[in-house]
């Protein structure tokens, strides 16, 4: 399928990498573009490795077989790596984008990447605490990515995320005002090397 | 709902909209995975007062469909979902379903049977609930799943079927991914599948009827003769039905959808989401210039021999996938099918077996190429390279 792109989501059970894939899924959408977004199950716990994916694309989209080699990689929880191959299928210039407090460039060297590939960092939890109350990391990686990849127009994305955010919080504006400016920081503060 | 719009679904809950929009009498709920979440966001419209629907939680998934079978001979419009095991459990009552004539629709998100205990999607369970008497109709994807739900109501419905009708699709892999949906307003919905005005009804006192008598071996083989007749006419139903829904919403249906297969001499037969992945690899193989080609069954019950059978006559070499076993039968049940609706034909491709993705084992674009490259050496060889008949059957994607 020529113009498509295939997004991995690494997260850990409650920490909302499948939400991340349904939000990344809407605001595609949104745009006029085509777009699948699901899940890996398997058993469910808070905690456990778990992963989402995204397929984005110009034309329908029919392939329904796994996402194996993602052109990005989004991990909102920086324990995981060394216990999951956050990398594995991960093309020569393909992106992996990290929430973590360390620089892009430690990341580099613990994962070996290649000099085609993009490591980006963005401390996300840090994010999340001070503009939504909580470590939920899933919207800033949101903002992360849109930032990073270019792959959707961020006005246009950041309208439509509160859209949809105001109808899921209807009782808490505070929520959602926290979202936005999540997503907003993370875009900016995100580093390459 | 008040008009036609693109949004975001999984096959769930393009499932369970379409369940909204249709707002049956009478549904039944038991949760089992991965179907739970069609009932869980259908008792949600319920309690937000969206449908007018009495929603009745049971025990088990036997009560499921026996309550729904008590609504639906009472009259009512009525309606369940379910999965595998959930499937399996109810058994017994899926012939009464059918052999009742009562028109249920249910969503079936393919899942395979314990054991072992697995999640994951492949098609035993409906795959064994085949000759029970219902039409099964698969779907390759969310939007086919809400179509085909609005379509059931009116097949099932229909004067010359009055059958039960499964909508099948398979499981995770279409019931929670989320895909775009283009959905129809509820007053369209409403006018296209119509009133539900019962043929009889069990509380109809002024015209009494006896429901789930005895039958011995008096008139049981002329009744149950009688009802292969309705089954067959479903297909002629099924056709017009597809048809309507093409012209007054856009997307038109068939018994099963011919994709590059008019002048292909390879081609895959598949249901359900693989099909999708197969296009994929069929426009890369047209691009350099392999003529191949694909026949996706939508409608495995009844089964469309002669129309499979004719659109498949003219291929020099068919891969069936089966997306379940026959356990020492030879090959799955759609190879079976499809075999034996091409033998009285003088001029018939050779016909192999693709069993693949037994409980969910991912089904690639690299295996979908290997069978079309075993094709391709079938068709110029003008016969399978095979030493006997068991080897007929391949199965894809397991180690060994």
């Amino acid at each position: 399928m020529p113009n498509m792109m295939e997004i991995r989501w690494h997260g850990r059970g409650g920490q909302g990498a499948k939400t991340a894939a349904l939000l990344v899924g809407d605001a595609v959408l949104a745009q006029g573009k085509y777009m699948q977004a699901f899940p890996e199950y398997g058993p469910e716990r808070m905690g456990a490795p778990v992963q989402s994916y995204n397929r984005i694309s110009d034309s329908p989209i029919t392939l329904h077989c796994a996402v194996t080699s993602p052109s990005v990689v989004v991990v909102l929880d920086p324990t995981l790596i060394g216990a999951t191959d956050v990398t594995a299928g991960l093309p020569d210039d393909g992106v992996i984008i990290i929430n973590t407090n360390q620089p892009a460039s430690y990341f580099r060297e613990k994962l070996g990447l290649k000099n085609g590939q993009k490591v980006y960092t963005v401390d996300a939890s840090t994010i999340a605490r001070e503009t939504i109350g909580r470590d939920i990391p899933n919207t800033p990686m949101l903002g992360a990515l849109v930032g990073v990849t270019k792959m959707l127009d961020f006005d246009a994305m950041l309208e439509d995320t509160r859209h949809k955010l105001e109808k899921k919080f209807r009782s808490k504006p505070g929520v959602v005002e926290g979202n936005i400016q999540a997503i907003q920081r993370a875009a900016q503060e995100v580093n390459s090397d | 709902m008040s008009t036609k719009e693109r949004i975001a679904l999984t096959g769930n809950e393009a499932a369970s909209l379409a369940m909204k929009q249709i707002n049956p009498d009478v549904c039944a709920a038991y949760p089992i995975t991965p179907a739970t979440e069609v009932m869980q966001i259908f008792a949600q419209y319920v309690a937000d007062g969206l449908v007018n629907t009495e929603l009745v939680t049971v025990e088990s998934e036997h009560s499921a469909m026996s309550a729904t079978i008590g609504a639906a001979a009472a009259g009512a419009r009525s309606m369940t979902a379910t999965s595998s095991q959930g499937l399996a459990l109810m058994w017994e009552m899926l012939y009464i379903a059918a052999g009742l004539r009562l028109p249920i629709v249910m969503p079936m998100v393919n899942r395979t049977l314990s054991s072992p205990i697995n999640i994951h999607c492949d098609h035993s369970d409906s795959m064994g609930a085949r000759d029970a008497g219902w039409i099964h109709i698969f779907c390759e994807n969310a939007q086919e799943v809400y179509d085909s739900a609005i379509q059931a109501i009116r097949i099932a419905e229909h004067p010359d079927v009055l059958l039960p009708a499964m909508v099948n699709y398979d499981g995770f892999i279409i019931s929670h991914a989320m895909e775009p949906v283009e959905t129809l307003a509820d007053a369209d919905v409403q006018k296209f599948i119509g009133p539900y005005k019962p043929a009889y009804q069990l509380l109809d006192v002024d015209n009494p009827i006896t429901v789930g008598a005895i039958d011995l071996t008096d008139y049981y083989f002329e009744h149950k003769r009688s009802q292969i007749e309705p089954t067959f006419h479903a297909c002629k139903v099924i056709e017009e039905i597809g048809e309507e829904f093409g012209k007054q919403f856009g997307r038109k249906y068939g018994l099963f959808e011919e994709y590059k297969l008019d002048d292909a001499e390879i081609a895959i037969v598949v249901l359900g989401s693989t099909a999708g992945t197969a296009k994929v690899v069929i426009d890369e193989l047209r691009a350099k210039g392999v003529k191949a080609g694909m026949l996706k069954i939508r409608i495995f019950r009844p089964f469309p021999h002669k129309q499979i059978a004719d659109a498949l006559s003219g291929v020099k070499a068919v891969a069936v996938m089966d997306r379940s076993e026959g356990m020492a039968s030879m090959g799955g049940p759609v190879f079976a099918e499809v075999r034996s609706a091409l033998y009285d034909y003088d001029k018939r491709p050779i016909t192999v077996d693709y069993v693949y993705g037994l409980g969910g084992r991912d089904i690639t674009l690299d295996h979908i190429r290997s069978v079309y490259g075993d094709l391709q050496r079938f068709a110029a060889e003008g016969k399978p390279v095979v030493d006997s008949i068991s080897d007929l059957v391949t199965y894809l994607g397991v180690r060994e």
